[in-house]
């Protein structure tokens, strides 16, 4: 499996194919479309993420010490970001995803349109995502 | 529908040109600002206004024997009295300046609220509040024991004045509805709302944020006791706006806050409070704040206003008109009664996605619960997409909106 920053150089990399906002919006609609749905179990207030102006459910699996996630909302736009998440963090490590830096947002010029992190939600899921990860690495230690 | 051609009457290019940020782009495109309710642009006189006192009057005022203070103080009094003749008050010394509308809510909550309420006392609010004329009272209610009571909304978004007349009985104390709701633009029929407490004895506030940028008013033909608004959403600029208060009432009521400028003596023994305003005005002001507030009060004089409402009205219509044409959307909001706020809902979209579209293609729109929750709550969305006019928005500019809220349900909708 290629490295954390490997996989944020490859979403830099199809990132830059794109130059306006307009355009990057409709891949980041385009990979949310995409998303496979989210067992419908886990859409409750359990896993709902508190902060963001859409419905953002997180559902974490560990397999073999490897932690996955499926995530779900009301929003195309926010499961785009879910799944840019998801394509540099599932499947790994609880101590990697704790120590992923995630420059790739600042890289692809996201972190410009999502400054009004409570509505967009994406620092909520980041840190969501970490809790999961620090819960897990705390529970096997 | 054809365009309607308002803008034969009113002059909207030469108006947008004293508009700077209107000549600007966003992503190139050229920016299409229907974010009106949250705060309007500036007109280059304001901007210009601030930049001249600090260039050439910068002091502090009410404290000073030198020049520049006198001049600096000057200003912000002689803005006082524009404010005074702006609203109808009928003493400049009814005039207390604020932060904004929240400020203004809560300074009458803290004093005249905790003064004069006790346990079981009525404070009647309505249900399309925004947060910050619900909050404040909840908080009053917690510190007193008053029960605050709440005004239904029909189905189109308009108060259930029946109700308002059950609950508004000699037990309410304290009555605070907004003028023009935020999220929906309905129009409320405050001056029936204050006659009515009145007969009941109790004091009216009205939260006039959305309603003194879109008509003409005059605190006295409404008889409010209290009206509150900020200067941002008519031209001024942020951090500044005015609570105007019946002198009596002002006169009776406790200070907010202690500072500077608010007092007559102090000694440790005990401190005499200035006399109103500046019993409210703790510490140095806003002072470019309220002298740029009163360059927009200036340019507003500038402005026809029957005409500027005219064609408000005509941007509201058409949009709705427009929207209400497309299937998947759903107008959020049919009071009777409406200004300037077309607030709507696209089946299959969310208004966040929507939101980032419009925003995408250079429309600055909001979304979400606008800050009032139980409203949309009472109303069964999640929250919409609002679309606010101001009077120099255009036609051409609705026809952008509506376009790209067509794209935006061909490449969005599940």
């Amino acid at each position: 499996m290629q490295s954390v920053a490997n996989a944020e150089a490859a979403i830099v990399a199809d990132f830059e194919w794109f130059e306006t906002w307009a355009e990057k919006y409709q891949y980041i609609i385009e990979l949310g479309q995409k998303l496979p749905a989210m067992d419908g179990v886990f859409q409750t207030d359990d896993y709902k993420i508190k902060g963001c102006q859409s419905s953002v459910w997180l559902h974490c699996k560990i397999e073999n010490g490897l932690l996955f996630f499926e995530a779900d909302s009301d929003s195309t736009f926010v499961k785009g970001l879910v799944s840019l998440l998801i394509q540099v963090l599932n499947g790994r490590p609880a101590d990697e995803i704790l120590g992923a830096t995630l420059t790739f947002i600042d890289a692809i010029g996201l972190r410009q349109h999502l400054a009004q992190t409570r509505a967009n939600g994406l620092a909520s899921m980041i840190k969501q995502i970490k809790t999961y990860a620090l819960a897990y690495s705390s529970q096997v230690q | 529908m054809n365009h309607p051609n308002t803008q034969n009457e009113f002059d909207v290019a030469a108006i947008r040109n004293h508009f700077p940020i209107l000549q600007t782009s966003v992503y190139n495109l050229p920016l299409v600002y229907f974010d009106n309710a949250a705060t309007t642009q500036k007109p280059q006189a304001v901007i210009d206004a601030i930049t001249n006192y600090y260039s050439k009057y910068n002091a502090n005022i009410h404290r000073g024997v030198h020049y520049l203070s006198q001049i600096a103080s000057q200003a912000y009094d002689d803005v006082r009295i524009k404010t005074q003749k702006f609203l109808g008050a009928a003493q400049a010394s009814e005039i207390v300046f604020v932060r904004g509308t929240t400020e203004a809510v809560n300074l009458v909550a803290a004093t005249y609220g905790r003064q004069q309420l006790k346990a079981g006392d009525e404070i009647l609010i309505s249900h399309m509040e925004h947060h910050s004329n619900i909050v404040p009272w909840q908080i009053l209610a917690q510190q007193t024991g008053a029960v605050l009571k709440v005004i239904p909304i029909n189905k189109n978004g308009e108060l259930d004045m029946q109700a308002f007349y059950v609950l508004c009985t000699a037990k309410t104390k304290i009555v605070s509805v907004t003028y023009v709701s935020n999220a929906l633009g309905t129009i409320n029929p405050v001056k029936e709302i204050i006659d009515n407490a009145h007969k009941q004895g109790a004091v009216v506030l009205i939260d006039g944020a959305q309603a003194v940028s879109h008509f003409d008013l005059d605190v006295q033909e409404l008889n409010c006791d209290f009206f509150a608004c900020s200067a941002h959403k008519m031209l001024g600029p942020t951090g500044i706006g005015v609570l105007y208060g019946k002198h009596h009432l002002l006169t009776q009521m406790p200070p907010y806050m202690g500072g500077g400028d608010m007092i007559q003596s102090v000694s440790f023994n005990g401190t005499t409070y200035n006399e109103v305003p500046y019993k409210f005005e703790a510490g140095t002001p806003h002072i470019e704040g309220v002298i740029a507030w009163g360059a927009a009060l200036d340019y507003w004089q500038t402005i026809n206003r029957a005409q500027a409402m005219q064609h408000e009205q005509s941007l509201l219509n058409y949009c709705t008109n427009q929207l209400q044409q497309i299937k998947r959307v759903k107008i959020i909001g049919t009071a009777a009664n409406k200004c300037s706020v077309c607030s709507f809902v696209i089946e299959g979209v969310s208004n966040f996605d929507a939101g980032m579209f419009l925003d995408t293609m250079g429309i600055a729109v909001r979304t979400g619960q606008h800050c009032t929750e139980p409203l949309m709550d009472a109303l069964g969305v999640k929250g919409t997409i609002r679309a606010s006019f101001f009077f120099y928005n255009t036609i051409a500019e609705v026809d952008k909106l509506i376009a790209a809220v067509k794209k935006c349900i061909d490449v969005l909708a599940k």
